[in-house]
């Protein structure tokens, strides 16, 4: 049980194992899997980017998103089975709702708010994703209810035997909400099939980590559940994959849950109503770059000679493509129609 | 016909649902082993096993959070909290998640739970076993809230509630567990959701109550009986979706209406009762809407003095009921 270290030790143990840590077939990871995570989290990335502009640009009002935590998610959830297994996200999950299948036209649907947002219909804020096709739960704004929702899924799951495995995520401010420890609690009892996932960004909006908790790590909790308590450094992608590859087949085989505790960085403000240079120094926001998942992992690639022969530039034009046509589109689907306001308080009948 | 009391129509419903519907689970605080402190559940965990009736930690939370979470992935759950004085801890899974699942998601998601939930007082519970919850919940849109006061109404209320796609809170009264019998069909009837019953008809005054004080308004109509007093009384059986229509229907005849309710009179369920008869019955009304409720202090007194000064009882409507009748 790996339960100790700072953000910086797990990123030095990180950094000194890849050197004997080759891409690729250690991993079980193909080259074309590998360039499918970089491009969920580089795509990932230029969405999170042009929602802010749009903000800016004073066309969505709002934008809370994950900037700094998409390595942790596509590395963590890569090895779920989509459309089978259940994501239950946060307001951070933009990459892991890529990762199990959501669109950029289906993000920018969000943003904008539009009748279409498989979402909310533009009911809810921006950053509350859901996708009942996808087995992605819908979720609200109070934070660490949705630890319960993933809990009573893999319940279902473990009642109905489906081989379903349910991930949850949140943020390590959450994980002081009772709901965090009510959840974890039974999931230990009952040995389900789920995993926590705390994204640990230092900050809950302005409270530093050392005023949330008292403990070091939030993966240390584990001991008081029973479970596996792991911590990984959210900026080594591929360490992610790997504790999220044994989390899932622990969880597939019925060995019970996992929290796992993914030091990640957050680049931009809580949302984009918060000013983060009033509570955090230069220094600090400086540091956090250098934790930045997506430059790390591109170097990683290219080092590994898998972005090679022009490859890196072909990815970077069609993810700009792909976002100019998501906002481009998204921005032309129609407003909800307030007539429609008034419908799914409850069931409605077929006609 | 059988003979039932509340407690024992809502134990045979419950395992009659449970062999229905394979999907349906049973989860609370001693729900299993023992088969619930009132002894509601008894006899499910022999017969269904520990996958469907689940004896879950003290975590009201989690007792209605998961249930969510498994209603999404295709389970029915049925949980149970063991006193509605304990539902707090879960407010924020019913209201921010159960009762708005549907609506935040556009209809992707739904969320088939009823939570059932021992309420009331009279029953020497003090402050912390005898609250009455059901304004907090009826107040929320995307909630069904539902109070059986017979074991017959208590089927097929139950059955309507496990089989609605929505989630329902089934408050319980406890003094009516074991005090009320009432004949129950062997037949899989419903009681819709939603409807109130007219259970004595009458012509000068109409009393709207539910659980314990819909027989307590009764009793209260047949001790004004012999001073020339009719009394109708309404048991609304469902507080939402509220039956607007029988008790309009009534009001609009009668001309004077006392609602009773056990719960503390300010803000409670019988102020909405009143408004809409105040904006939907103005014009028919000889009298004031007049409501016989708790006092507003926090909670029912313990000491069998102190409680009878709380609790509403048939004195104590009748008296209402006679200064409205002579209004």
């Amino acid at each position: 049980m790996a339960t100790t270290g700072t953000r910086a030790a797990a990123a030095k143990g990180a950094a000194a194992r890849r050197a004997d840590l080759p891409f690729g077939p250690e991993l079980g990871l193909r080259r074309d899997q590998l360039i499918e995570m970089y491009r969920l989290i580089a795509t990932t990335r230029a969405l999170d980017e042009r929602m802010w502009v749009l903000n800016r640009a004073g066309k969505v009002p709002f934008v809370i998103s994950g900037q700094g935590h998409e390595g942790a998610q596509v590395g963590l959830f890569f090895d779920l089975r989509r459309g089978h297994d259940w994501l239950v996200p946060y307001y951070r999950s933009v990459a892991a709702c890529l990762t199990l299948g959501m669109t950029p036209r289906e993000i920018m649907l969000a943003q904008f708010a539009r009748a279409d947002d498989p979402s909310s219909g533009g009911r809810q804020m921006p950053g509350h994703y859901g996708s009942a096709a996808r087995n992605i739960m819908s979720q609200s704004s109070p934070v660490a209810t949705q630890v319960l929702h993933a809990v009573g899924i893999a319940l279902a799951a473990k009642i109905r035997r489906t081989d379903q495995v349910a991930v949850t995520e949140l943020g390590e401010g959450a994980s002081n909400q009772g709901d965090f420890h009510e959840g974890l609690n039974f999931a230990g009892i009952h040995r389900l099939p789920v995993i926590i996932v705390v994204e640990n960004n230092g900050y809950a909006i302005s409270v530093p980590a050392s005023l949330e908790t008292a403990v070091e790590d939030i993966a240390s909790r584990a001991a008081g559940y029973a479970m596996p308590g792991v911590i990984v450094d959210g900026a080594d992608v591929l360490a992610c994959y790997r504790a999220g590859r044994e989390a899932i087949a622990r969880a597939r085989r019925g060995d019970g849950p996992t929290l796992i505790e993914a030091k990640v960085t957050r680049l931009t403000a809580h949302s984009s109503d918060d000013q983060q240079t009033k509570y955090r120094t230069a220094a600090d926001l400086a540091e956090g770059r250098q934790h930045d998942p997506l430059p790390r992992f591109r170097g990683e690639l290219r080092d590994a000679g898998v972005l090679d022969g022009g490859l890196e530039e072909r990815l970077a034009a069609e993810i700009k493509t792909v976002v100019d046509d998501a906002t481009d589109w998204a921005e032309s689907q129609p407003e909800p129609d307030p007539a429609t306001a008034e419908r799914y308080v409850y069931h409605e009948p077929e006609a | 016909m059988a003979v039932r009391t509340l407690l024992e129509s809502i134990r045979e419903t419950l395992a009659e649902e449970m062999r229905r519907d394979p999907t349906m689970i049973v989860l609370g605080e001693d729900v299993g082993r023992k088969g619930g402190v009132f002894l509601t559940t008894d006899g499910l965990w022999a017969e269904f096993g520990e996958d469907r009736v689940i004896d879950t930690p003290l975590t009201e939370s989690l007792i209605v959070g998961a249930s969510i979470g498994a209603a999404v992935n295709g389970l029915r759950p049925v949980p149970e909290i063991q006193f509605a004085d304990f539902i707090f801890p879960a407010f924020n899974q019913i209201v921010s998640e159960a009762a708005r699942l549907r609506y935040r998601s556009n209809n992707a998601f739904g969320c088939p739970i009823t939570i059932r939930a021992p309420y009331g007082g009279g029953v020497h519970g003090a402050l912390y076993h005898s609250q009455s919850v059901e304004a907090y919940f009826t107040h929320v849109p995307g909630l069904k809230v539902v109070v059986p006061s017979t074991p017959y109404d208590a089927r097929g209320l139950l059955r309507s509630a496990i089989r609605d796609p929505d989630p329902v809170l089934f408050f319980e009264h406890k003094k009516l567990y074991r005090s009320v019998r009432g004949e129950v069909p062997d037949t899989d009837y419903v009681v819709p959701l939603g409807r109130a019953q007219v259970t004595r008809p009458g012509d000068h005054v109409t009393v709207i109550a539910y659980g314990l004080m819909a027989h307590y308004s009764l009793e209260a109509a047949e001790l004004v009986a012999g001073e020339g007093i009719s009394v109708e009384v309404i048991d609304l059986r469902t507080l939402r979706p509220l039956d607007t229509e029988t008790i309009l229907g009534s009001v609009k005849k009668t001309g004077k209406c006392v609602i009773v309710y056990e719960d503390n009179r300010f803000g409670g369920y019988g102020a909405e009762v009143a408004a809409v008869l105040a904006e939907e019955a103005f014009d028919y009304l000889d009298g004031p809407v007049v409501r016989v409720a708790g006092p507003d202090v926090p909670g029912v007194p313990y000491s069998h003095t102190l409680e009878d000064w709380f609790m509403v009882d048939p004195d104590k409507i009748a008296a209402a009921v006679r200064r409205l009748a002579a209004y």
